[in-house]
C-alpha cells in the first residue's frame, strides 16, 4: 500500500460539486428558491373561474372528436388558401431576398461596411416578433394579406439570411480557392466556388422556412394580417369549439405533411 | 456522359441530360406559376391606393410616436415581471413534462408495450395493413407507447403558443395563468422533440457497459444516459427560454398577461407615444433574454 | 468455471454468428480468443453476460444457467462477470471515481447510487484499485480528459471492483498503441493472475496474445477451430484461421521484450 493510498482509504468520497465556490453554489440555491416563491406567488389564479372553465375545456377536447368542418367551410377553405398562398409568396420572397444579404453577411466574402449593414438587417428582423411586425404593418397597409406577406418575407430574412451567411463562413476555403485561382470573375466565383457548397443547406432551410412560414401565417389573422387565424378568432369568440378542433386539425395535418415532405427533401440533397 | 450531337455533327457537353433537364425546367416553369397565381390573390385583395399611401401613414404614424412617453415606463414593471415570469416558470413546467415524453418517444428508450390482444382485435384491418405497410412490423410489436408520446409531442408542436393562449383564456380567463400555461403546453413538443433527438443520438456502448456491471434499469438511466444528454438538455432549456421570453411578450394580445396586455390597451386607444415605449422595452427584453441565453450556452460547451 | 454447451447465436438478418460453440474455462485461466472480424468473438464473450441473448444452448458460471435467468437473476449474475470494452466505453462526461464506482451498482441501491452515497467498503476498493492502475491522482478528472491508455485501466477497474469470477474482455488493444498495448494486457494479466480470475480475451493481435496466455482458442465463422498452447500455433492453423499469409514472420518475433514504464 503506498503512502498516497494511505492518505485516501478510509476517506469518504463525495462529487465534486458542479460549482466549487460554495458561497456561490449557496447564493445561487437561494436566489432561485426566493425568486420561485415571489414567482409562484404573484400568479393570480381564480380556481372558481378555472372551475368553471373546464366544462368548455371539455367540450373543446369533445370537439376533437365531431370536428365541424361543414357549418363554417366556406370561411376555413377562404382561411385556409389565403394561408397557403401568403405562405408560398413570403417564402419566396424571403429567400430571393436572403441570398444576397447572405452573401453580404458573410464575413469571408464581403467587404467590412456591407457586412455591418446587412448583419445589421439581420439583428433587427431577428429581434423583432412577427406578431408586432404585423402589428404595425397592419397600421401602415391596413388589413389584408399583404401585411402578412410582407411580415413574414421580412421574419424570413432574418432566419434564412443568418444560418446560410453561417453556413458560407464555415465552407471548404480550398475548394473556392481553387476556383478563384483558375481566374474566375467574383460573380463566377460564387457561381462555381461557393453555390455548390451549400446549397444542399439552402434547400433544407428553405423547406424548413416554408414550414414555420406556415404556421406562423395561421396567427397574423389574430391581428388582421390575413389567414385562417382570423377564422379561428371567431369561432373562439363564439366558443364553437367543434368548428375550432377542425380548423386546428387542419393546420396540424398541414404541418405534419410539410414536416414530413421537408425531412424527406433534406434526406434527398443531404 | 451527358452530351448531345449539334448541327455540325459534334458531341457537345452538357451538365445534364436532356430528361433531367426537361424535369428541371417542368418544376421551375410550375413553381413560377404558382408563385404568380398566388401572387395575384393577395393582389387582388389589397388596395394598392393605400399601399403607395403608406409611406405617409408610416411617417405620420412615426411623427406621434415620438417621443415615447417615457414616464408610462413605470406603470410597465407588473407586466414585466409577469411576463418574465410567464416565460421562466413556463420553461421549468415544460421541461418536467418534456423530460418523461422524450424518453417516452426515443426509439432506444421507449418502453415495447404491446397491445392487448383484444385491443388489437378492435382496430379495423385497414389500420393494422397500414401500419403493417409504413412499419414493415406487425402493430403488436410496434407498441402503443411511443406512437402516443410523438402525437402529444405533435399536437403540442404545431400549434403556435398564441392559439394556445386563445384557446386558454378561454378555458381558464384571462391573465397571467392562461399564458403560463398556453407557453408550456407549446413548449412541451419543442423541448421533448429535441430531447428525443439527443437520446436517440447517445453512444450506445457506454450503456451497455453500465448494464453489463448489472445495474438496474433506472440505474442504466441514471449513469449511463443522462449524463450523456445533460449537455443538449441544457442547451435545449436556455434555447426554449430565449424563444419564450420572445413569445410572452405578444400572449396579452390575446389576453393571457404580460406587457402585450399594456401593448393591445395603447394600441386600441391609438396612444402611439406609448407604444414605441413599450415596443421598445419588449426590443430590450428579447435582445437581454439572447444575451443570457448565447452566454450560458457558451459555458456549457 | 464458465462452461459454454452448444451456443448458437443466429442474429435476426438470418447471419449465424455463432453455431455450437462447447468452451470450458476453468477457474484462474486466462484464454486469448483470436480470428478474423466477424468470425464471432464479440458476440460469444456478449452472449455469456447476455447483452446479446443467445438462440439455443447454455452459458454456465459455477453451476448458474445465465441463458435461463429472469430480469433479477440476470443482474445478480452479472455482477459476477466484469467486462471491458474496446473503445473504454466509459461514461464520458462522468469522473473517474464515478466511472470505478459504476461497477457496484449491482450490489447498492437506487437511490444510494443516485446520490452517490457509496458505502465506505466500496470507495476504499476504487481507491485501491485505482492505486493499483496507477491513476489514483485523477479521480476526480472527468473521464473524457483522460489517455486512451489511461481511459482502459479505469475501465479495468471498473470491471474488476465488481469482485468478478470471470472477466470478459472485448478487444482490449484495438484502440491503443503498440506500447500500451502490451502494458495493458500485462496489467489485465497479472490482475487475473493475482486474484485467481478466469478471463476470455478476445484479440486480434495474435502476436500479442502468444505472448501472454498460456491458452489460444480460434474462431472462425461462429466455430472453434483452433484449441491449444500458443506454442501449436503453426503457420498452418493460423492460416485455416485468418486465410493463406505468411505467417512465419509473425510467430518468430515473439519475445518478450519487457519495458517499465506507465503513460
Amino acid at each position: 500500500m503506498s503512502a498516497q493510498l494511505e492518505d485516501f482509504v478510509g476517506k469518504p468520497w463525495r462529487k465534486p460539486h458542479f460549482i466549487t465556490n460554495p458561497f456561490w453554489r449557496w447564493s445561487l440555491i437561494v436566489i432561485t428558491v426566493v425568486y420561485l416563491i415571489l414567482a409562484i406567488g404573484s400568479l393570480e389564479v381564480s380556481w372558481q373561474r378555472v372551475y368553471l372553465g373546464l366544462e368548455r375545456g371539455w367540450r373543446f377536447i369533445v370537439g376533437f372528436s365531431q370536428p365541424d368542418f361543414e357549418s363554417r367551410w366556406s370561411d376555413i377553405y377562404d382561411g385556409m388558401v389565403e394561408s397557403v398562398i401568403i405562405t408560398i409568396t413570403s417564402t419566396v420572397v424571403g429567400i430571393a431576398i436572403s441570398i444576397p444579404i447572405a452573401l453580404g453577411a458573410a464575413s469571408n466574402i464581403a467587404p467590412m461596411p456591407v457586412y455591418l449593414l446587412c448583419r445589421g438587417i439581420i439583428s433587427v428582423s431577428r429581434a423583432l416578433n412577427e406578431i408586432i411586425v404585423a402589428i404595425l404593418l397592419v397600421a401602415i397597409f391596413g388589413f389584408g394579406p399583404l401585411a402578412g406577406f410582407l411580415t413574414l418575407s421580412f421574419a424570413t430574412i432574418g432566419f434564412l439570411a443568418k444560418l446560410l451567411a453561417e453556413d458560407i463562413e464555415d465552407m471548404n476555403k480550398s475548394q473556392a480557392e481553387a476556383v478563384r485561382s483558375t481566374g474566375a470573375s467574383w460573380l463566377q466565383w460564387v457561381n462555381f466556388g461557393v453555390q455548390p457548397q451549400v446549397m444542399p443547406r439552402l434547400i433544407g432551410l428553405s423547406i424548413y422556412r416554408l414550414d414555420i412560414n406556415f404556421r406562423e401565417s395561421a396567427v397574423l389573422g389574430l391581428v388582421g394580417a390575413g389567414g385562417i387565424g382570423a377564422t379561428l378568432n371567431t369561432a373562439f369568440d363564439r366558443y364553437e369549439f367543434d368548428t375550432v378542433a377542425a380548423i386546428l386539425i387542419m393546420i396540424i395535418a398541414t404541418v405534419m405533411v410539410l414536416e414530413f415532405l421537408s425531412g424527406y427533401i433534406r434526406a434527398r440533397v443531404q | 456522359m451527358p452530351s448531345k450531337i449539334n448541327a455540325n455533327n459534334v458531341k457537345t457537353w452538357q451538365v445534364r441530360d436532356r430528361n433531367g433537364q426537361l424535369f428541371r425546367w417542368a418544376l421551375w416553369m410550375g413553381a413560377a406559376i404558382l408563385f404568380y397565381i398566388s401572387w395575384m390573390r393577395i393582389s387582388d385583395q389589397t388596395t394598392w391606393y393605400f399601399f403607395f399611401d403608406a409611406p405617409r401613414i408610416a411617417a405620420d404614424i412615426g411623427g406621434r410616436a415620438f417621443p415615447p412617453r417615457w414616464e408610462y415606463i413605470f406603470s410597465l414593471g407588473k407586466p414585466i415581471w409577469d411576463t418574465f415570469n410567464i416565460a421562466t416558470l413556463g420553461t421549468i413546467i415544460a421541461l418536467t413534462i418534456a423530460v418523461p415524453v422524450a424518453f417516452l418517444a426515443a426509439r432506444n428508450t421507449s418502453p415495447k408495450l404491446p397491445l392487448h390482444p383484444i385491443i388489437v382485435r378492435l382496430i379495423p384491418r385497414f389500420i393494422h395493413n397500414f401500419v403493417k405497410k409504413v412499419t414493415g412490423q406487425d402493430m403488436v410489436s410496434v407498441g402503443i407507447v411511443r406512437p402516443l408520446a410523438l402525437l402529444v409531442i405533435v399536437s403540442t408542436r404545431s400549434i403556435n403558443s398564441l392559439i394556445w393562449a386563445l384557446l386558454l383564456v378561454s378555458i381558464v380567463g384571462p391573465g397571467v395563468f392562461a399564458g403560463l400555461l398556453a407557453i408550456s403546453i407549446r413548449s412541451i413538443g419543442f423541448c421533448a422533440k429535441l430531447l428525443y433527438e439527443a437520446i436517440e443520438e447517445i453512444d450506445e456502448h457506454q450503456v451497455e457497459a453500465v448494464k453489463a456491471t448489472g445495474a438496474s434499469g433506472w440505474q442504466v438511466m441514471v449513469y449511463g444516459i443522462v449524463p450523456q444528454i445533460l449537455p443538449a438538455f441544457a442547451g435545449i432549456a436556455v434555447f426554449r427560454w430565449d424563444i419564450n421570453i420572445r413569445e410572452s411578450t405578444v400572449l396579452g394580445l390575446v389576453g393571457a398577461g404580460g406587457i402585450g396586455l399594456q401593448l393591445q390597451g395603447s394600441l386600441n386607444i391609438l396612444a402611439w407615444p406609448q407604444v414605441s415605449l413599450i415596443l421598445g422595452v419588449i426590443l430590450i427584453a428579447v435582445i437581454i433574454g439572447e444575451f443570457i441565453s448565447a452566454k450560458v450556452r457558451a459555458a456549457i460547451i | 468455471m464458465l462452461k459454454l454447451e452448444k451456443l448458437t447465436k443466429v442474429y435476426k438478418t438470418g447471419d449465424k454468428a455463432l453455431s455450437d460453440v462447447d468452451l470450458e474455462v476453468p477457474k484462474g485461466q486466462v484464454i486469448a480468443l483470436i480470428g478474423p472480424s466477424g468470425a464471432g468473438k464479440s458476440t460469444l464473450i456478449r452472449c455469456v453476460n447476455r447483452l446479446v441473448t443467445p438462440t439455443s444452448g447454455k452459458a454456465i458460471l459455477d453451476g448458474v444457467d445465465i441463458t435461463s435467468l429472469g430480469a433479477g437473476g440476470l443482474r445478480r449474475e452479472r455482477r459476477r462477470m466484469g467486462m471491458i470494452f474496446q473503445e473504454y466505453a466509459l461514461v464520458e462526461r462522468l469522473s473517474v471515481m464515478e466511472n470505478v464506482l459504476s461497477g457496484r451498482l449491482g450490489y447498492v441501491g437506487f437511490w444510494r447510487s443516485f446520490l452517490r452515497k457509496f458505502p465506505q467498503s466500496d470507495v476504499d476498493e476504487a481507491y485501491r484499485l485505482l492505486d493499483r492502475v496507477g491513476l489514483l491522482h485523477m479521480a476526480d478528472k472527468r473521464a473524457d480528459e483522460l489517455s486512451g491508455g489511461q481511459r482502459q485501466r479505469v475501465g479495468i477497474a471498473r470491471a474488476l471492483i465488481q469482485n468478478p469470477a470471470v472477466l470478459l474482455v472485448d478487444e482490449p488493444t484495438a484502440s491503443l498503441d503498440p506500447k500500451t498495448s502490451r502494458q495493458i494486457m500485462r496489467l489485465i494479466c497479472e490482475l487475473c493472475e493475482e486474484r485467481g480470475l478466469a478471463a476470455i480475451i478476445n484479440i486480434h493481435d495474435v502476436n500479442l496474445a502468444m505472448m501472454f496466455v498460456q491458452r489460444v482458442v480460434g474462431l472462425e465463422t461462429g466455430r472453434i477451430i483452433f484449441d491449444g498452447t500458443p506454442k501449436q500455433l503453426t503457420p498452418d492453423v493460423l492460416t485455416s484461421i485468418y486465410g493463406e499469409e505468411d505467417w512465419e514472420a509473425t510467430i518468430e518475433t515473439v519475445d518478450d521484450d519487457d519495458e517499465e514504464g506507465e503513460t
